[in-house]
């Protein structure tokens, strides 16, 4: 009976609506793209599974703004999801908030290496920013392993041609941010 | 050592006590305690321990009485308790989570105490009365009956996604809690705000104690003491992530006391001298007193 909470329609109908009004605001011609690397380290452990990882923005004072998710979103039932509790401060930021899949925003886990993702302000989970402070920020929760976050923070209009680093030291690696049009 | 002496000492006293009834199961704590508080996914379980002890969170005394527990999905429904097991130390039974929001799972009970003049004695209300059976109670002929009630409530809260508080709908009945914070929001250096409600009207002055959980691996109990204030409000900062016992109680001002976890009527009395036959009724030292306590377990996670 509770099962009845859960239609997938209305899942798909919501993430529809979402991407709608993202897609609605004005992009500029040359629209800003930021491209973000994650470097997954490679660990030599005995049991080791790919990190589930978080990416989002949290505006100065604002709420949190969902980018990328990376986990298990493939297994039988939505499994997967059981432990994206796990990615702590992202599920009491936002996560807990969203629907499993999410459109644009789940993805599969990453092998260690560098992952690179981009998002285009004004389209997408990156939407419209207004002039301001944010951070972005990485988190990382490894099954049977550990969990690691990096902060980023970034002015926005951001300087053209701009990199950020930083690097996390036990489940995430070095970590950049480069603005570009 | 240091909790060999304890338990002697708490057999000592409880050797004593058998004459004192209030003080059967002094400074025992009861307690549920959920596997996990915040879960992610739609199709998840949860774990519960239910026992009475010392030292938290630790299986060393009584199992805890799930008679009276049930549990409430967000949408209000009951929910059934599941795979329950009796163990020496401990009861455990599992909830299916399906449904998105906050659970409550947890006892609520009033009984009532008194006393009663008969055939110029003063008896004393027999354990388990309560409004519906009072009138049973007593005895034809008794005369000065003067009673009170108990209520005692231990619950604690899952919650699936996001925490939601269609279950907080105080009931009037007791000591409740109102989340001005969620209590499945919890982070260790942050402050928490509760409010508890004392028959559905702010609880002004209450005692509040907080004690975290582990006390086996380290030496001091790290209690927090507080108080509500006029609004029924309590502060408290989470020092470290883990598994902290909240008790709230109106009666004794002692923990373990009258209305307190395990005091008399309450949902786990199941004390040193629960086996014993019942101690003759000591001469009331006052009229009966309204008494309510409140547990709970609470999970504060790691930032």
């Amino acid at each position: 009976m509770h099962l009845a909470q859960r239609p997938t329609t209305a899942r798909l109908a919501f993430t529809a609506v979402t991407i709608g009004a993202a897609g609605a605001l004005a992009t500029p011609a040359a629209a800003q793209t930021v491209d973000l690397t994650v470097t997954i380290p490679r660990l030599s452990v005995a049991e080791y599974h790919k990190p589930y990882v978080a990416v989002w923005v949290e505006p100065a004072g604002g709420s949190a703004r969902t980018l990328a998710v990376w986990y298990d979103f493939d297994m039988r039932n939505g499994e997967g999801t059981k432990w994206l509790r796990d990615i702590r401060q992202w599920w009491r930021a936002s996560g807990r908030s969203m629907r499993f899949p999410a459109d644009g925003v789940t993805g599969a886990t990453r092998a260690p290496g560098p992952q690179q993702i981009s998002f285009t302000a004004g389209r997408g989970p990156l939407g419209a920013l207004t002039p301001g402070q944010y951070t972005l920020v990485v988190e990382a929760a490894r099954e049977v392993g550990g969990r690691e976050l990096v902060r980023v923070p970034f002015s926005w209009p951001p300087k053209p041609g701009q990199t950020l680093r930083a690097s996390g030291s036990s489940e995430l690696g070095a970590i950049s941010l480069t603005f570009r049009r | 050592m240091k909790t060999l002496a304890r338990r002697l000492a708490a057999i000592a006293l409880a050797a004593t006590a058998i004459t004192s009834f209030a003080t059967q199961a002094l400074a025992h704590r009861q307690w549920l305690l959920p596997s996990q508080t915040t879960f992610s996914g739609q199709d998840n379980w949860v774990t519960v321990d239910a026992a009475v002890s010392n030292d938290l969170f630790y299986f060393e005394h009584q199992p805890g009485n799930i008679t009276n527990v049930k549990a409430w999905a967000p949408d209000g429904t009951e929910v059934p308790l599941e795979n329950a097991a009796k163990g020496r130390f401990r009861n455990t039974f599992d909830v299916h989570l399906l449904q998105k929001g906050t659970y409550r799972i947890g006892s609520a009970t009033t009984s009532v105490n008194g006393t009663y003049d008969l055939n110029g004695k003063t008896e004393r209300l027999p354990r388990g009365t309560t409004k519906d059976n009072l009138a049973a109670a007593i005895p034809a002929g008794a005369t000065n009956v003067q009673t009170a009630e108990s209520s005692n409530r231990n619950e604690i809260y899952v919650s699936v996604g996001e925490p939601t508080t269609t279950l907080f709908k105080p009931t009037g009945q007791g000591l409740e809690l109102v989340p001005v914070t969620h209590p499945n929001d919890l982070v260790a250096g942050e402050a928490a705000t509760f409010q508890f409600l004392l028959d559905g009207k702010p609880a002004k002055d209450v005692k509040v104690t907080v004690i975290p959980g582990g006390i086996r691996y380290r030496d001091q109990l790290n209690q927090i003491d507080a108080k509500t204030g006029a609004d029924g409000k309590v502060i408290v900062t989470w020092p470290t992530p883990g598994m902290y016992w909240i008790n709230v109680s109106t009666g004794g001002g002692r923990e373990g006391g009258p209305g307190g976890p395990g005091g008399p009527g309450g949902p786990a009395a199941a004390g040193p001298g629960a086996a014993t036959p019942p101690a003759p009724p000591r001469a009331p030292a006052g009229p009966p007193q309204r008494r309510a306590s409140y547990i709970t377990t609470v999970e504060v996670l790691a930032p």
